[in-house]
This record gives structure tokens, sequence and C-alpha cells, in this order.
């Protein structure tokens, strides 16, 4: 079968098997690394992808039900670095091993999308469906305040 | 390579003190860079014409920042910003060997420590050669010639970059005496430096193991023995084979291997495979059948296992008759997995007798070894890439899946990446070992411990892993053993027992089993003697002023002593490892679901930093995955099958759960400390000690959840 969604925005065609995960055409078809394979079972959320502006687990999405949508990925945030979140990751340098956190990007873009001004609470429960076996979480809530706070401070800017 | 002798010799001068790395100056690495274009080189420096200066790594980043620590290093003596070189993984060398492992390894927090002098050296002779360079071309006196920010400055104004002297600087001789920085004139070391690695973190650019791609490539899904050690005694296959995108089904050492298109497929037919496997040796174990042996040890020693005494100090068995109070206990530790946030993969390449690895690997001159081993190639025709790495903790130190990937690919003919599922990945890991501590110690009148024995039984990592000799005490059990306090009278012995289970490295090693022991049990003198536990340790550091240092910090930023909410109480724990001394003290309370860490003060006395804003990183780090540990990590066995799979029965610490981490770092110019392991040690004593003050309950049983709070 052809499947056919928007992947960053551009137009992309898949005839990969419709239970296959999203995220293995993300990786293995349209050569995206940026989204990471953790567990498999929508435990651990480093494969955090946006569907339709939700942040969505690609490790369990058939592709088959990605018809028409719209799919952002950590590249979508921008190649430069210049999107608000990574420039806070930066200054707190959040990443150890890094390898959990384009999700736990994606799924701080997703809580600033729908709450721009979070709490420590709010934080806790939109991020908690990511782990990070480094330990990184103390500086991701602290990146995640000072880039509500950047967002407010340059309204119009990249989000 | 001979890794055991390599192995042993470096373990027995680490015993001796540390061995420092030596540099080699001009060697078979010179005529590589000399290809690549470089002008000026040695083993860790390549300086192209156009000042373009490169900087070879060679250790492995898994978040512990050697990806900029190391380059910092050098960059001081260099007199070049860090940011300025470009940053190079080094592949398989004897030059890159780690001199206190005698391989080339990331591991036992040694990175900083072997790297601390050789670097430096390397970026101080090489400076040393372009500054009279420099001095010859403008006829001066070099001492009248500075460098800085990679341009050499003369004395009437003249200038010259590092590029454009280099060329020149490569006839001199290497200068063999060549004075370093003293630690006030540091300008790089030990400040705040941003990692050089965090760029392509945030954006998905950063390549781990998983994400490598070879012209051609296919994907393996491998079906391993459920029971580790078992063999495919008989497979069918030909459900697999009839799936979308099957290339081939291959049976190597450790199971049955897909080979598909893409991963998916690969995976999805590997669940048609149907295997019949002789489970082997490991049948029938079961996690508590395992600790009830290694308990009956002690009392049952048979030829396999081995006793050794690693310190004795006066008469224990003479003062603890002495004693006025006695108190024995003993504390078990669980197996753990490393739960990695990458799952296991390599990928690999055989062709025409040659086999080229890339992926995520601690350790890549075992790598080279084993794999050449496999496929009974020669090592030199065994080349490894090294990837950044998503997590190691001691379980990339184990090449089980890029054999697997090398002997796959020369199986298809094909470059091959294999990738394992988080289930194979918790169900095949080398784990850490379980352990058994009994302790003792006899007080005198005053409460202060005169007599104190310990013996421990758990298994050696380094037996399988270097081939050490079963009567050589494993440096990687005793770590930790001997608790630091001022006891007149000691003895210490460790039992080694291989349990059956294959076991490996974990973050810390034995450190985090014999804290766990020592501290709770320094813990329950204090309180038998009726003094405060904090106090307590302190009377007993005379001996140690580094120690009582960081935990006076510790305490002093805790608050300890000071009143909390009720329902909440405080835990300390102490620990001195790998040059580094540690000081804990947490605050908890008891839920519902269990234990709720609020807070973690943490005091680090590592010696001179490299870059503190790593070293505030790496405790932040330790705390968590010792927390995860201590409150609910445990691996067990049911018919020698590991009953966990992914992190639903193996809960990891999360966000909500996540105590605030307040970091005291001690700043000096002592020597470096490693500082990437040992915190994670903290965790479990320090949580116990405040489970007993808050409850009068004393947890002697890891991991401290409710089951056993509730018991």
């Amino acid at each position: 079968m052809t499947v056919s969604f928007y992947l960053n925005g551009k137009q992309v065609t898949t005839q990969a098997e419709a239970d296959t995960p999203l995220l293995w055409v993300i990786r293995d078809e349209m050569g995206l690394h940026g989204t990471k394979f953790g567990c498999g079972a929508g435990l651990c959320g480093a494969c955090t992808v946006h569907v339709d502006g939700a942040a969505t687990r690609s490790c369990l999405l058939p592709v088959g039900d990605m018809g028409g949508k719209h799919i952002a990925t950590v590249e979508s945030l921008s190649p430069d670095n210049s999107h608000v979140l990574q420039q806070a990751w930066i200054a707190h340098d959040v990443p150890q091993c890094g390898y959990c956190q384009s999700g736990q990007l994606m799924s701080a873009a997703a809580l600033l999308r729908s709450n721009p001004h979070p709490s420590d609470t709010d934080i806790d429960n939109a991020m908690s469906g990511n782990i990070c076996r480094c330990g990184t979480y103390q500086r991701i809530r602290a990146a995640i305040h000072t880039a509500a706070k950047a967002m407010h401070q340059h309204k119009g800017g990249k989000q | 390579m001979n890794r055991r002798r390599d192995f042993l010799r470096a373990s027995l001068a680490a015993g001796g003190g540390l061995v420092m790395g030596m540099f080699v100056p001009f060697s078979g690495m010179e005529a590589r860079a000399a290809q690549q274009g470089a002008a000026l080189s040695n083993v860790w420096v390549r300086i192209e014409a156009d000042n373009t200066i490169h900087v070879i790594n060679a250790r492995s980043e898994m978040g512990q920042g050697v990806f900029t620590a190391l380059p910092m290093l050098l960059a001081e003596e260099l007199q070049v910003e860090v940011r300025a070189l470009k940053v190079e993984l080094a592949p398989a060398s004897k030059e890159y060997a780690n001199q206190l492992l005698g391989v080339q390894c990331t591991g036992g927090s040694t990175s900083v420590r072997d790297a601390w002098d050789t670097l430096r050296l390397a970026g101080a002779q090489l400076r040393t050669m372009l500054v009279s360079a420099a001095a010859q071309r403008w006829q001066v006196d070099a001492a009248a010639c500075q460098a800085a920010q990679g341009v050499v400055h003369g004395p009437a104004g003249q200038r010259a970059t590092y590029g454009e002297l280099a060329a020149e600087a490569a006839k001199l001789p290497v200068p063999q005496q060549v004075a370093l920085k003293p630690a006030r004139d540091f300008k790089q070391i030990g400040k705040p430096t941003r990692r050089l690695d965090t760029p392509s973190k945030v954006n998905g650019s950063a390549r781990f193991g998983i994400d490598v791609t070879l012209p051609g490539m296919v994907y393996a899904s491998l079906e391993q023995s459920p029971v580790i050690g078992g063999t495919a005694r008989e497979v069918d296959d030909a459900a697999a084979r009839a799936m979308p995108g099957v290339i081939d089904v291959v049976t190597v050492r450790d199971g049955v291997a897909v080979v598909a298109d893409s991963y998916w497929r690969a995976f999805k037919a590997r669940q048609a495979l149907k295997i019949e496997w002789d489970d082997g040796p490991g049948a029938g174990l079961t996690h508590s059948a395992m600790m009830d042996r290694i308990a009956a040890t002690a009392s049952h020693m048979t030829p396999d296992d081995v006793r050794l005494t690693i310190e004795q100090r006066g008469d224990a068995a003479a003062a603890m008759a002495t004693a006025v109070r006695t108190l024995q206990a003993e504390y078990r530790s669980p197996l753990l997995a490393h739960a990695a946030m990458e799952p296991q993969n390599f990928t690999a390449h055989y062709q025409d007798g040659k086999c080229r690895l890339i992926g995520s690997t601690q350790y890549q001159s075992g790598f080279v070894a084993d794999v050449a081993a496999a496929l009974g190639l020669a090592e030199q025709d065994v080349a490894i890439e090294t990837t950044f790495l998503g997590g190691g903790f001691g379980r990339r130190v184990e090449s089980d899946p890029a054999v697997q990937a090398a002997q796959i690919s020369k199986a298809v003919g094909r470059p091959v990446k294999l990738v394992w599922t988080r289930e194979d990945d918790m169900r095949h890991d080398f784990y850490r070992p379980q352990a058994l501590h009994r302790l003792s110690a006899g007080l005198d009148a005053a409460g202060r411990p005169v007599a104190l024995t310990l013996e421990l039984t758990s298994q050696s990592p380094t037996q399988r892993l270097f081939g050490l000799p079963k009567d050589k005490m494993d440096p990687y059990m005793v770590e930790g053993a001997v608790a630091p306090y001022d006891v007149p009278h000691a003895r210490q012995d460790v039992i080694a027992h291989d349990a059956g289970l294959r076991i490996g490295y974990w973050r810390s090693v034995s450190n985090a089993l014999n804290a766990f022991a020592n501290e709770s049990f320094f813990d329950e003198l204090a309180h038998l003697a009726g003094q405060d536990p904090y106090r307590y340790r302190l009377s007993l550091l005379a001996q140690q002023p580094r120690l009582a240092q960081v935990a006076r910090l510790a305490a002093g930023r805790a608050g300890w002593g000071k009143p909390l909410p009720k329902g909440r109480a405080r835990g300390i724990a102490l620990l001195a490892a790998y040059g580094s001394y540690l000081a804990q003290v947490v605050e908890i309370s008891l839920g519902q679901d269990g234990i709720r860490v609020h807070r973690a003060v943490v005091a680090a006395d590592v010696g001179q930093m490299i870059n503190p804003d790593t070293v505030e990183a790496q405790v932040q780090s330790s705390v968590v995955f010792g927390l995860s540990a201590t409150l609910g990590n445990e691996i067990t066995l049911a018919g020698g099958r590991v009953e966990q799979g992914n992190f639903d029965s193996y809960p990891v610490l999360r966000m909500a759960q996540m105590p605030r981490v307040e970091v005291e770092l001690v700043r000096n110019s002592e020597k470096p400390g490693g500082i990437g392991e040992p915190v994670t040690a903290l965790a479990a004593p320090s949580v116990a000690n405040a489970l007993f003050s808050l409850t009068g309950k004393r947890l002697r049983q890891l991991p401290l959840n409710m089951e056993r709070i509730a018991s």
C-alpha cells in the first residue's frame, strides 16, 4: 500500500507495510535519525514526534494510519539550533549522552505550545513519559522555564 | 594483544598509586596524519597548514563529558581555545590505550586521571616546538615569543599562526623536558565550559551507533536463547524466510538472526522463527537460589570459590572479645541491568578477509580482539570506528553485539546493522552481580568501634572479561570494601563465587555494593552507640580530612540536625573512590507508592576539576541512576529466564520523582579524581539510613521498595 503524509512540512510517500511503526519509516526510509528507538512500547519517549501538533510515541504508531497527517521530528525545530528550546538546552548544557534528548525536546515543544507558562508540576506531568537514564531532569526543567521566559520576551521569534 | 597481561600489569601498578600515561611522541600514527595533510602532528594532535587543529579523543563519550574535558587538557597547554579544536574519535590503536587499565577502554572513572599528564604534556611539547620554530624564523630568543590562541607572537610584533609554523616545527626534536603550567595559571582547566557535543545533541544530528548507515546495508534482528548461554538446537525458518523483505536467516554464536531490507521487516520475520533451544547450564537458575548459594558459600566452599583477606589491621577477633557491645548484620544486593537508553546495536561490514565495525563501544581494543577471534582474522584486519554512545554505564565494554553483527555480515556478505530490542537488551545483559555482606563490629564503653570484620561474597566481573586468574583478587570487587573509618582492629575478607549467570561492570562497580553495606552498618553502629550518625562518622575520620570536609559541607548545606516537617527524615552516606571524596545527604518521606526523595545534597572533592559544570552534571546524573536502582530495580530469574523486559517491569526514575539535587564542589588543585561513577554508590545507603531515621525500620536488602518496607 502507499501512504502519503507530511514530514517536517514536506510531503512524503512510503510503500512500507501498514503496520510498520512510523518511527522506522522516519529513520530507515526517510533517513532522519534524530528520532530514537528506546523501548518499542511507548514507555520511554525517545521516539516522541508531533502528529498534527500532539506529542506522540512513534514506535507504536502504524504508518498506515498516518495518511495526510503532519509529522514533525526534532529536525524540524531548526538545523542551526535557533529554536528557543534548543537555545535553552544549550544554555543549560542539558544533554549528557544525548540519546533521549530529541524526544525530550519534542515533548517540551508540545508542552509550551499548549501551556506557555508551565509550573514545575506542569512540566513534571508533561515530561514524565520521557526517560533519561543520564538523569538530566533537573536541567530539562530549568531549560523549559528558560525557554518559556524567552518566548515571552521575543514574541514573534521562532517557536 | 594480550588482554590479561596488559590488564594485570595496569591493575598491579594502579594498586601502588597512579601510573601516569606515557607520551608517545611520533609513531605509526604519524604516517596516517601525513596522509591527511597535516603539517605537524603527534598521536593526539594534527595541525594543518591552514591552522585547523584536530585533537584525537581516545575515550568514548557516553554522557560523562570526555568529549570536552580531554580536549580542554590539551588546549590549556597548546594555548588555544578548546572551542577552536576539531575533535575526532580515535581508532583502535595501542597508542590510545588507557594506561590505568592497560587497554583502550573507557571505564573505571579513569579518563581524566589517565589523560591528565599525557594530554597536557602533548600540548606543551607541540607548543614548545611551535614557539621554537617561530624563534628560529625570526632569529630571536624563544623566551621572547609567546603563544596564544593558535598564534605565536614575536618581540617586535611578528606574528605567525601555528599552521604557518607547523612544517618548520615538525623538523625540530620533540622536547623531552617541558614545564607544565601550575594550577594558578590555568585559563581553561577549572572553568565551567560548555560541552562541545551539545549543539549536535539538540537537533538530531549527533550520530549514535544505531544511526550508522553504510551503502548496501541490510538490517538484522537476532533471537537469542531465552536462557543466557543456551544454543539453538533446531531452527525452522521457513515461515520467516517467506516474509517480505527477508534476505537470509543465519545462525550465529548467540542465536538466530533474520536479515532483511528494513529493521521492521527483520524484526517481524523474527517473530515467525520456530526455534528449539538447548538451555545450557543456566536452565534452572533462579535469583533466589543464587542468593541462597552465595549466602552458603562461606561455610560450604568449593574448589571453584576463592577466599582472600584484603586487609587486616591488629587482631579483630581478640578486640571483638573485649567489646562492650557488638553488632552483626547482613546486607543483600540484587542483580541489576544497565538499561542504557540506546539498545545494544552494532554495524559491521565483512569483506575480503577484513571487517569494519562502527558503533557505540567503551572498549575498542577488546571489541577488535573479540571480533578477530570470532571471525578467525588477524587483529590488524579489524577496524573500529566509535560513535557517540547512548549511555554506557559499563554495558558497552561487552562486545557481544559487535561480534554478532560481524558474524552476520560475514554470513550474508553485506554490511549489516544489528539492532536489539529493549527486551533483548534487558534479558541479555551482563548484570551487576548479587552480593552478600556480613559485617560485625564491637564497640567500647564510649561507643567507638574497636573491632570490625567484613565478609563479602560476590562474583568477579574481571575473571570472565579479562581472564583474571581465580586466585588473584579482582580489584573491581574490593573497591569501597574497606570502610574509611578509624577502627584499630579490622579484617576484611572477600569470597569470589560464580553464581552461574554472566555478570559485568555496572556504574561504580563494587563501590555501590560495598558502600550500601558499609555506610548502612556504620549508621547502625552510630544508633547502637546512641550517637548522631553524621557526628559519629566525623569522629572516626581523623585520618581522612578530605572525606571529613565533604561530610561537613553536605551536612551543613542540608541543614543536618535542624527540624524537618513531620513525615520527613534525612540520611547520610560517604565514600572515597576513584581518587574523589563524596558525601550525600537525602531528605525523604514515605507515601503510598514507597519512598519519595525530596532533596539530595552532594558535596564532592574531586581534586582539580577540569570542567566544573560537567562535575556537577555527573553528580546530578549519578544521584538519579543510583536512586533508580535503590527504589525499584531488580533483575529476577525464573527457570534461567530474566523476568524483566522493559521499563514497565524495570522502572527507572522519571521527572516527577526527581529530587532537588544540590551540589557543593570543593575547589582545590589536588590530583584529579574520577566523578563519572562514584556518587551512584551513595543513593542506597543514604536512603536506607533516612528510612531508618523516619520509621525505625532498618532495611538491609535492596531495592528499598514498598513490599520490603511493608513487610
